[in-house]
C-alpha cells in the first residue's frame, strides 16, 4: 500500500485508528477510575499566564494543601502579581565583599533548593587582583581558612535579570519568562527538562534538579511563591527570582540581608530616589558580558 | 563595678540598652536623631538607629570617671582600657582626640562640639565625609528591611570597631560540590 493511499483513507478502521481510540478510551477511564481529582487537575494544569485567576486560585489551594501534607507543617503558597511601577535592579559593591559565602547559603534556605544533589544560585568567584575579572582563571572552589584571602577579590554571579534574556527566547515551551516587574520566573509546571535555557545563558545561572530534590521538613521555608521558591521537582530548571515571595511584599531579598559587609543593595529602577538609582548615577558601574547584549539588571560597583 | 576585659567600648552595655529596645518594637525602635534625607539634608526621614554596641559594664563611663581627675597627657595606658589596641591613624591620634575629657559620657567632635554616643556617626563623618554620604543614603553599610519602606540603619561601630575600624577577617562558609558529587 503506498502511503498517499493511507492518508487518504481515513474513514476505514486500519490497526492505527483502532489503536488510538483504544488508547484513548483506556486512558481516559484510568485517569477517571483510578486517579484522583487531584492529580487529574495537576496532569491537565495550564502554563502559567494562561491560568485566570479562579484557577490559579485553586492550584494555589491544592499545591498548599499538598505541601503541608508533605512537610508537615503548614505552607503558603501565593501568586502575588508586581507591585505596579516598580522594575528592580540590584546592585553588588565588588570593593566590599569578601566572599564569606554567607549569600549562598542563605538563599538555599529562602529559596527551598534541594540541599541534596545540591543546587546553588549564587556562585562565588575568585579573582585575582593583579589580572581583574577573569572568568577562564576563576575558583569557585576557595577553601581559606578566612577570607577575603590575601591578593584576591570576589565576584558572586547569580541570575543578572537581563532585560533581554536569551534563556526566555531559547524556551520551546514558553515556561520562563520576564515579569512586568523585570524577574525572569519558571512556572515548574510547564518546564519540560530540555536545558536549552541553561545552554542559552552566558552566566550559567540556572541549575537543573537532575535528581529527587531532597529538601528536609525542618529546613523548608513555608512562605513560598508560585513563581519563586515553591518546591520543586525532579528534571525542572530554577533559577534566582530575586526572592520573588519577598520583594513583592517590599521586602529586601535574603541575600541583601544576610551579606555582613553590606555589598548588596536593591530597589526599584523606576523610583529616582531609590538606592539603586543612587548607585548608577554616582558609582562606577559595570555587568557582565555587556557585548552579548543581555542588558543586565544586576549592576556591579565600587563603592569606594 | 567589675570591669569587662575584652574590648570596653564594643562589648555592648547591652542589658538596659536591649531591654529598653524590646520595649520599643522588636529592637530597631529606639533612637531618633535630627531629620535628614538621603542626599541634602533635608528635613525628611528620620535616621532610625538601634542603640550603640557599648561594651558590658562600661558605661556611663562618669561611673569611674567622675572621682577621677582628667589626664590629658599622651600615654601608654596600663592600668585600665589596656586592652584597647588603637590602630585608627594611631600614630596622630589617641583617646581624648574623640572621648570628651570633661563630660565622659560623651564623644566630641574636632571642634569641641559634644556628641553622643548614640549619634557617632557624626564624629566618623567628619574625616569620612564621603562614607557618611553613602551611608545616609543606603549605600554603605548592611541593609535590613524593606526596599520600600523606611531604610534602617546601623551605626558605623557595630560593624566597625572604633578603636580598629578594618572588618575583620572571617572563615567562609563551605565551598559548592563539585559536578562528579552529584548523584
Amino acid at each position: 500500500m503506498s502511503v498517499k493511499k493511507y492518508i487518504h483513507s481515513p474513514a476505514k478502521l486500519n490497526r492505527r485508528t483502532f489503536l488510538k481510540a483504544a488508547g484513548l478510551t483506556s486512558s481516559a477511564a484510568f485517569f477517571s477510575a483510578c486517579v484522583s481529582k487531584e492529580a487529574r487537575e495537576a496532569f491537565f494544569q495550564k502554563d502559567f499566564r494562561s491560568l485566570s485567576r479562579d484557577e490559579i486560585a485553586r492550584i494555589l489551594k491544592r499545591l498548599e494543601a499538598q505541601y503541608t501534607r508533605q512537610y508537615g507543617k503548614p505552607f503558603s503558597v501565593s501568586a502575588k502579581e508586581p507591585i505596579a511601577d516598580t522594575f528592580f535592579g540590584y546592585g553588588l559593591d565588588i570593593s566590599r565583599c569578601i566572599g564569606c559565602r554567607k549569600c549562598v547559603y542563605a538563599c538555599v534556605q529562602e529559596n527551598n533548593q534541594s540541599r541534596d544533589p545540591q543546587i546553588h544560585y549564587i556562585t562565588v568567584l575568585e579573582m585575582e587582583k593583579e589580572t581583574g575579572i577573569d572568568f577562564m582563571h576563576a575558583d569557585m572552589y576557595y577553601d581559606h581558612e578566612e577570607v577575603p584571602y590575601e591578593g584576591h577579590f570576589y565576584l558572586p554571579v547569580a541570575c543578572q535579570q537581563c532585560k533581554n534574556p536569551p534563556c526566555v527566547k531559547s524556551c520551546p515551551v514558553g515556561a520562563t519568562w520576564s515579569e512586568p516587574d523585570g524577574i525572569v520566573v519558571v512556572d515548574y509546571d510547564w518546564c519540560i527538562g530540555c536545558r536549552t535555557c541553561m545552554a542559552a545563558c552566558p552566566y550559567g545561572a540556572r541549575q537543573f534538579n537532575w535528581g529527587k530534590p531532597h529538601l528536609p521538613a525542618e529546613d523548608a521555608n513555608p512562605d513560598t511563591h508560585f513563581l519563586g521558591n515553591r518546591p520543586r521537582s525532579k528534571g525542572v530548571v530554577e533559577k534566582c527570582t530575586f526572592c520573588i515571595q519577598r520583594v513583592r511584599e517590599g521586602r529586601y531579598p535574603a541575600c541583601v540581608e544576610v551579606c555582613p559587609v553590606g555589598a548588596r543593595k536593591f530597589g526599584n529602577l523606576l523610583d529616582e530616589e531609590s538606592e539603586i538609582r543612587y548607585i548608577l548615577e554616582n558609582k562606577r558601574v559595570l555587568i557582565l558580558k555587556e557585548e552579548l547584549n543581555t542588558q543586565p539588571k544586576f549592576y556591579y560597583f565600587y563603592g569606594t | 563595678m567589675k570591669r569587662s576585659r575584652s574590648k570596653p567600648y564594643f562589648n555592648a552595655h547591652a542589658l538596659v540598652l536591649v531591654f529598653s529596645s524590646i520595649l520599643f518594637l522588636g529592637g530597631y525602635q529606639s533612637i531618633v536623631s535630627g531629620k535628614m534625607s538621603r542626599q541634602t539634608g533635608n528635613e525628611q526621614n528620620e535616621i532610625q538607629i538601634p542603640p550603640p554596641p557599648l561594651s558590658d559594664g562600661i558605661f556611663p563611663c562618669s561611673e569611674c570617671h567622675a572621682e577621677m581627675e582628667p589626664n590629658l597627657e599622651r600615654r601608654e595606658l596600663e592600668e585600665f582600657h589596656d586592652d584597647i589596641v588603637l590602630k585608627h591613624d594611631e600614630k596622630n591620634r589617641w583617646c581624648m582626640d574623640c572621648h570628651d575629657a570633661q563630660n565622659r559620657d560623651m564623644l566630641h567632635s574636632a571642634s569641641g562640639e559634644l556628641i553622643d554616643f548614640k549619634e557617632s556617626y557624626k564624629l566618623c563623618g567628619q574625616c569620612h565625609g564621603p562614607k557618611l554620604r553613602d551611608w545616609k543614603a543606603g549605600i554603605h553599610g548592611r541593609r535590613i528591611g524593606y526596599w520600600n519602606g523606611q531604610k534602617e540603619y546601623l551605626l558605623c561601630a557595630h560593624c566597625h570597631d572604633p578603636h580598629s575600624p578594618k572588618y575583620k577577617k572571617m572563615k567562609p562558609e563551605p565551598p559548592p560540590q563539585k559536578p562528579g558529587k552529584i548523584k
